[in-house]
């Protein structure tokens, strides 16, 4: 029985911290740039998460947050709760995440349907010389997100997995909570660092600004 | 905190809840004070707000910037040793991005304060503000708090500028030791 029940449960469901295959995050950014087709913000952590996403592929719809480590996820349920027909996907780090954990509890109390979160899990501060986290190895981001009241959250298997996991996200609603093993490579490029004209553009791609 | 004006007859909370609403500044998040009591249980029974609670003030900060970019005014509640944890949220986030986050504070430390604790993060307030350049400003009149809140929650807005209105037991009444 115990077999049965394995077999019709989404195989993204069973994929834990220690059978996640180690994916590259630019690849896993690039995956889910390319999946957007309905103006999806997206909130891009401090440091590499941001870099990644800038170096992806530019759109209206991209925020880059430059400093406020951690708050990616409160940003990006700001957005949420103020375009509730919009999907809003937050890119954060673990590292990020660990300094923020408490927004959990608020996204699982006020559940944002069109809210979803990625972390990029290196177990490391990558950008300031990459040392562990206290986290790293012993805690479970998966674990934590569902103990907070995130009943969608699931690490991702593998690639194919992730873009099983963003496509369901994006097609059922949330708020979806989703982890993946990174590696150690450095982000790719650089985010210019002009917060005005982020915000700006960002605010443009959201409609709440004129076109020039 | 009495006043004689008969037409000031309405609670402090009250002409908060009102200007904010006028002002269509309707998400409140806050982390809770109990001076702010009657006003957080006001806010959550008027459906017109959308009124929660977050586990730290910066996250609040945060989620007014989100709320802001995305078309939707908000603001945040907080205690004074609450706003000793967000200079870094306004420092690298709601001041250079321009964001108008309207803060209000409830005022610890001071006229009575029974917690050394309070009474120092007390004085690192207004010097944070100043030193970047945020408005604020200490209500401790009732005749003046309407016009002060609403006429600052404009230019913040106009400006793109956040503000702190930094609300004294002189207005409030306060907290007080009760042992």
């Amino acid at each position: 029985m115990p077999a049965s029940t394995i077999s019709t449960a989404s195989p993204s469901r069973a994929a834990s911290y220690d059978n996640a295959k180690v994916v590259n995050r630019f690849d896993l950014t690039k995956r889910l740039v390319a999946k957007l087709r309905k103006d999806e913000a997206v909130i891009g952590g401090i440091g590499n998460t941001n870099f990644d996403l800038w170096s992806a592929g530019r759109r209206p719809q991209n925020f880059y947050m430059l400093g406020s480590m951690g708050l990616a996820i409160p940003i990006a349920l700001g957005v949420a709760l103020a375009q509730p027909r919009r999907h809003v996907i937050a890119l954060e780090g673990d590292g990020s995440l660990l300094m923020q954990l408490g927004c959990l509890t608020t996204i699982a109390a006020l559940k944002p349907a069109n809210l979803t979160m990625v972390i990029m899990d290196n177990g490391l501060y990558q950008i300031t010389g990459g040392q562990p986290t206290a986290a790293a190895g012993i805690a479970d981001y998966v674990a934590l997100a569902r103990a907070a009241g995130l009943a969608k959250s699931a690490w991702a298997a593998d690639e194919d997995d992730f873009d099983s996991l963003v496509d369901a996200a994006l097609a059922e609603g949330g708020p979806t909570f989703i982890a993946a093993r990174i590696d150690d490579k450095p982000g790719v490029g650089t985010t210019d660092r002009d917060p005005v004209q982020i915000r700006e553009r960002f605010m443009h791609g959201l409609g709440v600004r004129a076109r020039p | 905190m009495d006043n004689a004006n008969p037409a000031a007859a309405r609670p402090w909370y009250e002409i908060v809840q009102a200007t904010l609403k006028r002002n269509d500044v309707k998400l409140v998040a806050y982390v809770p004070d109990k001076v702010f009591t009657p006003l957080i249980k006001n806010l959550h029974a008027d459906k017109d707000f959308l009124t929660f609670a977050t586990a730290r003030e910066e996250e609040a900060l945060g989620i007014l910037s989100g709320a802001w970019m995305g078309g939707r005014r908000g603001a945040v509640l907080m205690q004074t040793s609450g706003f000793g944890t967000i200079p870094n949220a306004l420092a690298s986030l709601v001041v250079p991005y321009q964001i108008p986050a309207i803060m209000f504070v409830s005022e610890r430390g001071t006229l009575g304060e029974f917690n050394l604790g309070q009474a120092l993060v007390c004085r690192t307030m207004r010097p944070v503000l100043e030193s970047l350049a945020v408005e604020h400003h200490t209500i401790t009149r009732h005749d003046e708090l309407e016009f002060i809140v609403d006429r600052s929650v404009k230019q913040s807005i106009a400006t793109q500028a956040a503000v702190a209105f930094i609300l004294s037991p002189l207005l409030t009444g306060g907290k007080v030791f009760e042992k």
